[in-house]
């Protein structure tokens, strides 16, 4: 145990302030000191993507950060991506393309598609499958979830060439 | 009225009843960051719980010495077997009639045991505190392999033999060794064996169907509260059986079962894992009384890679006869199952090796013999239906090698080999060699339309010319045309034969309809994924007329839904579905009653057309079912309670048994040994479909699920019995990378005994998928000599393969 420290994030648009010890994984700031349970625990190694949250403009997986190396930056989850009044659409099209089953993979899944939309707003099928490669999904096979991204992306850029 | 104007058929679609694309009702809180599992619940001073685990496969536990740990800031108690054993909790019974260490009593049989219980006020606190307990161990013999575990004098579990040195009877019959479990039977041993040596040709092939891992995205866990005030306890957890879970705890605990609520939050998938009953819940149970805190007991992946339920891990040996133009005369197999440590197998009780006997699979087979011998060794236990039913991927496995082997010894196409042998469809029902009863099936015309769609012909001759290409140094890629036919048996099952310690294994639902015509059922199942609240809305509109989207599904909390035995081997549909229909039906029976009385006319000249009840040839006077619903709670209604509500238990009369026909294409690349999986193409019949766009994500799941035990997903161990692949970086979960898109296709065969003629799904794809994906990779090779090798057929196997049938120059 070591001496608690005070940190200062910024999620989902709000300022949080707080003691901590530096080792504290902000996986665990965010789900227990802040109670923001979107983001999940898969494997605590990297590998699963279910703690996918958005750090600065980068998709970070939550569980390998230690809240010392999160001081002061910009955080976005799930909850910040879009809620009952103003659905992402890719919440929506996760939905009508069954991209979820358990529903444990989804917000990190979700997180990350945001991410690789902003990253590449017209991605092949396979520009999918590679750019999702870092979050695991035991349910679905990852077909829909594929599809779900696919249809946002359309959605996406459709409404963009509309206001255009 | 508006009904009047809308059509029939407007208001079929109005339900979103049975066998439409209904988008699924839990998808609005998953997508937004709002499912409650078990680790998101927090309560005022929840504290953390956390074991102490073995280092070693086999030793003696000389001392533990907690003295430091309990130093440690943070840190409120540490459990020991001791403190477990004045309550009679430091062993727990098995699902399998075995019983289990809850916490290291004198010795340790597998790596990652649990020897001590660390709560603390935080994880973190946990984690130091287990650093601090100092176990001393004596190392002990390590046997990891069944066969010399079977010839070894080291005794694994004392409690095998008495004071007298003499063998103590296990659960299923007596022991053969001090490290034999039980040995199970099937068939007619001596015909099938005069049958087999008296053959034109016989095939015989040894098969290792390793060990693997369910590993669902969200380990186990669970939260205990023992409420010292009202004397109740709160268990929420990970279970697929919330309610067997319930019973098991009040047995074990004594403490009365009206003051046990057991809650199944939403779960993080389950395939099987979450079926057990582990440690965790115990300790997590007993510090929650200890402390008189709610205690959190969560594990991380390496423990649940490592300690909670394995799968498979069968050592199979096959003999298959038949005539010289390939009718099949006789099969004979043979298992030594590994079930590690202690046995946890999770088997209705009377089927220590599952539903193995299905290994005849979709072949008229006239004769046959199976043999499994369960083996202690030191490794984790286990033994769960990885998406499956009880051992049904093993023996689908097993039959789908035969055929190939024994097409291989009689130079036939593997296809026609097949078809020669199905079961014919006015042979249903069919009662095989080993025992079951099959209740439906229609193979010729799921075969014919598969290999019709996958234009069989043109794929093996385009193989044929990749061989002659590979051998003139044309290409370096071999082609693999992969089948499999796969008959399920799911749904268990009759009480009459399956039980869970003594548990019937039907299954319920409840349900109450809302003056305003919306309605609540509850179900003693339990979803992990499948959409239940979905698909079981729909069954429900069908039968009684009312929206499915106003009508909420309840599952896992035994509080309130009726008992029943929890969602694993493709069960919830065959048996709580059925048990939704049925309740259904009672409470149309009476809407039938109260209609009747509305339209003032006799019971029976009322009809229910969809959504309403109407009199028999006068159409445009009815009732709707919401009409119903009010008048059944503001009517006085003579000779009728008042209330719209039902039960239904439902003991099903067999199993159901689904099957499909599976085509997978692959290209090998010889040089490095890495698959291409070009297409693949999978026909399932399920029966009656319930919600086609459910079903087929059920498949692509399902099917890769089977794509990872086939091509690279091991549980590996030492000679030290020390676990090689702990963590997602040696334990192979495909990405979407690795995962190629499926083609789905179905034939509706409805079975005869359920009320809607469903027969579940979840599982098939995996029974299915694994022999499939193996098959093609063997396929490719088989121009080359190779008859049979081992999965899990990664990279690097893939390329020994190749290498030792010379390929490689
Ligand atoms: S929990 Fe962070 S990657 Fe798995
Ligand atoms: S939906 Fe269950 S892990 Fe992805």
């Amino acid at each position: 145990m070591s001496k608690k420290q005070h940190y200062k994030i910024t999620v989902n648009g709000k300022e949080e302030e707080f003691l901590a010890e530096p080792r504290e994984l902000l996986i665990y700031t965010l789900r227990e000191r802040l109670n923001i349970t979107g983001p999940h625990i898969g494997c605590e190694t990297s590998h699963c993507g279910a703690c996918t949250v958005t750090i600065d403009g980068k998709s970070v997986k939550a569980c390998t950060m230690f809240v010392a190396q999160a001081d002061g930056k910009d955080i976005t989850t799930i909850e910040g991506i879009g809620g009952p009044d103003d659905l992402h659409p890719l919440q929506k099209a996760f939905k009508e393309h069954h991209g979820l089953q358990c529903g444990y993979c989804t917000p990190g899944m979700i997180t990350r598609a945001t991410k690789l939309l902003e990253e590449n707003p017209k991605p092949t099928e396979e520009e999918i499958r590679f750019g999702m490669a870092g979050n695991l999904c035991r349910c679905t096979g990852y077909q829909n979830i594929v599809k779900s991204i696919m249809a946002a992306a359309a959605e996406m850029n459709a409404a963009k060439e509309a206001t255009e | 009225m508006k009904d009047e104007v809308t059509s029939r058929d407007d208001r079929i679609a109005n339900l979103k009843g049975m066998g439409c694309s209904r988008k699924r009702v839990e998808d609005a809180r998953f997508t937004q960051g709002k499912g409650n599992y078990v680790d998101d619940i927090k309560l005022d001073g929840m504290i953390f719980g956390d074991f102490v685990r073995s280092p070693y496969a086999h030793a003696r536990i000389k001392s533990i010495d907690t003295a430091a740990a309990l130093e440690v800031p943070g840190v409120l108690a540490v459990l020991t077997a001791k403190d477990l054993e004045p309550l009679g909790l430091h062993w727990m019974p098995t699902l399998a009639g075995d019983k289990q260490m809850v916490l290291a009593d004198g010795k340790v049989l597998f790596q990652g045991q649990e020897v001590a219980f660390v709560v603390a006020e935080d994880r973190f606190a946990a984690a130091d505190g287990i650093e601090a307990v100092e176990v001393e161990y004596e190392e002990l013999e390590v046997l990891v392999d069944p066969f010399k575990s079977m010839e070894s004098d080291v005794v694994l579990r004392e409690d095998t033999v008495d004071e007298a040195g003499k063998l103590v009877d296990g659960a299923h019959g007596p022991r053969k060794h001090h490290n034999h479990i039980f040995t199970w039977e099937a068939g007619d041993k001596d015909p099938t064996f005069e049958v087999i040596e008296a053959a034109e040709v016989v095939a015989e092939e040894t098969m290792y169907y390793h060990r693997t891992h369910p590993c669902p995205l969200e380990t186990c866990g669970c939260v205990a509260l023992m409420d010292k005030v009202n004397g109740k306890l709160t268990l929420w957890g990970t279970f697929q059986a919330p309610h067997a879970i319930r019973t098991v705890v009040s047995l074990i605990s004594g403490i009365e079962e009206h003051n046990i609520r057991v809650i199944s939050p939403d779960i993080g998938g389950g395939f099987g894992n979450k079926v057990g009953a582990y440690p965790g819940y115990v300790c997590s149970v007993v510090a929650s009384i200890v402390t008189g805190k709610p205690v959190k007991w969560i594990e991380d992946r390496m423990d649940n890679l490592m300690t909670t339920a394995f799968a498979r891990d069968y050592w199979m040996k096959g003999r298959i006869s038949a005539t010289k133009d390939g009718k099949i005369t006789g099969l004979h197999c043979h298992v030594t199952a590994d079930h590690g440590g202690f046995d946890a197998c999770a088997d209705p009780t009377k089927f220590p090796a599952g539903f193995m006997n299905i290994c005849t699979g979709s072949y008229d087979i006239p004769t046959a013999f199976l043999e499994v011998n369960g083996v202690y060794t030191n490794k984790a236990p286990g033994g769960v239906s990885y998406r499956c039913s009880f051992r049904v991927t093993e023996a689908v496995y097993f039959i789908e090698r035969m055929i190939e082997v024994l097409a291989i010894e009689l130079h036939m196409d593997a296809a026609e080999l097949r078809r020669i042998n199905f079961i014919k469809k006015e042979q249903f029902p069919y009662t095989a060699a080993l025992g079951w009863e099959y209740d439906s099936g229609d193979y010729h015309t799921a075969w014919d339309k598969a290999l019709k769609t996958v234009d069989y012909d043109a794929l093996r001759a385009e193989q044929a010319q990749r061989v002659e290409d590979f051998k003139a140094g044309k290409t370096r890629s071999l082609m693999g045309i992969g089948l499999s036919f796969f008959t399920e048996i799911v749904g268990a099952g009759p009480v009459k034969n399956c039980d869970i310690l003594g548990l019937g294994m039907f299954d319920s639902c409840e349900i109450r309809i809302h003056p305003t015509g919306s309605a609540i059922a509850r179900l003693g199942t339990i979803s992990q994924g499948q959409g239940h609240a979905t698909t079981f809305a729909q069954i429900l509109a069908s039968e009684i007329g009312l929206p499915a989207d106003s009508i909420t599904i309840e599952e896992g909390d035994t509080d309130t839904a009726p008992y029943g035995l929890g969602t694993y081997g493709s069960r919830s549909t065959p048996v709580a579905g059925a048990a939704t229909a049925m309740a259904g039906r009672k409470i149309r029976a009476k809407a039938q009653m109260i209609a009747a009385y509305l339209l003032e006319v006799h019971d029976d000249d009322v009809e229910f057309d969809v959504d309403r009840f109407v009199v028999k040839g006068v159409p445009e006077r009815f009732k709707t079912m919401k009409e119903i619903a009010f008048a059944a709670y503001n009517q006085a209604i003579p000779g009728i309670e008042p209330g719209l509500e039902a039960v239904s238990y439902y003991d099903p009369p067999n199993m159901t048994y689904p099957f499909g026909a599976y085509v997978c294409v692959m290209d090998i690349d010889v040089d490095t040994g890495v698959p291409d999986i070009r297409r693949f193409y999978a026909l399932d019949d399920c029966g009656t479909r319930i919600n086609p766009m459910v079903i087929e994500g059920q498949i692509h799941g399902g099917l890769t699920e089977a794509l990872a035990v086939a091509l690279g997903q091991e549980i590996a161990y030492d000679d030290m019995g020390n676990v090689q692949t702990g963590t997602l970086m040696d334990f192979f979960l495909p990405t979407a990378w690795e995962v190629p898109n499926y083609e789905t296709d179905y034939t509706v065969t409805p079975s005869p005994h359920h009320p809607i003629g469903a027969k579940g799904v979840g599982e098939s794809p995996h029974v299915g998928g694994v022999p499939c994906f193996s098959n093609a990779v063997q396929d490719a090779f088989r121009a080359f000599g190779l008859r049979h090798t081992n999965m899990p057929h990664d990279h690097w196997r893939i390329w020994k393969t190749a290498n030792e049938l010379g390929l490689h120059g």
